[in-house]
């Protein structure tokens, strides 16, 4: 058995933004409790996300890259030591045209069963996601991306 | 969101949800359990939930994998709450969780 969860979304916008607001640094920062992520994505470069005081959250690398429709990273935390103990998850993004809208789609998973790290993400993905469609759809994000979830 | 509204307000599919939030992940044969109704019927159920974006499937073999899918329900929270009372929000309800559970 393994943990998993998969979260959708459809926003209205196109392709080429939707990339940029998955990778691009001061986009994420918009939508993302603050936190900020360094990559130079491309496969096999190290990933990391950053509190907006320059802690490390969480880290891992890129394992597939596929611009503008496919993006895997390992995954893991580095700032709770019960959530570090876990190791790697594995983080699919996956986006498809669908009419004039996009799908974006994020499979989060770990080989553990009853995995906590992916528990621990959960409270936070439905949150980055709504934050996003909102930034994308009406220039603004959800007044309340900024604060982090309480995990 | 009048998708999201129409697929919750019906008893049988809240429960479909309560049943993937206990275990993400089910197949059609195994959310058929304790539902007493067809296999038909929680086709279609399923069918309006997915529609809705409230459940996310994968395929898996020739099997399907049903995954709860919460972000509609927290655009909808999103909208009619605001900046200052999430946290309020939540110790209310922690409050009630807690106090009912002290009643049972």
């Amino acid at each position: 058995m393994s943990t998993k969860f998969v979260y959708v979304t459809y926003i209205r916008t196109t392709p080429q933004k939707l990339w940029d607001a998955l990778t691009k640094p001061e986009f994420i920062k918009q939508y993302w409790f603050n936190m900020t992520q360094e990559c130079d994505w491309k496969v096999g470069a190290s990933w990391k996300m950053l509190f907006s005081d320059g802690r490390i959250a969480d880290g891992g690398e890129v394992l597939e890259i596929d611009p503008p429709r496919r993006l895997v990273l390992r995954w893991h935390n580095e700032f709770r030591p019960e959530l570090k103990a876990e190791g790697d998850s594995r983080c699919v993004y996956d986006l498809e045209q669908d009419g004039d809208v996009m799908k974006l789609t994020i499979t989060h998973s770990s080989e553990r069963d009853n995995a906590k790290l992916i528990e621990a993400v959960s409270g936070g993905w439905p949150r980055i996601l709504s934050s996003l469609k909102s930034l994308l759809e009406t220039g603004k994000p959800m007044p309340l991306s900024h604060q982090a979830p309480k995990t | 969101m009048d998708a999201v509204f129409r697929a919750l307000a019906d008893p049988s599919r809240r429960r479909l949800l309560d049943r993937l939030q206990a275990q993400n992940g089910q197949s059609l044969n195994e959310l058929c359990e304790q539902m007493a109704m067809t296999r038909q019927a929680v086709t279609k159920h399923l069918a309006i939930l997915e529609a809705a974006n409230l459940i996310a499937t994968v395929r898996k073999g020739r099997e399907k994998e049903h995954y709860l899918n919460p972000v509609p329900i927290n655009d909808i929270a999103e909208r009619w709450i605001g900046k200052f009372e999430r946290g309020r929000l939540v110790a209310l309800a922690d409050l009630k969780r807690k106090l009912e559970r002290e009643v049972k």
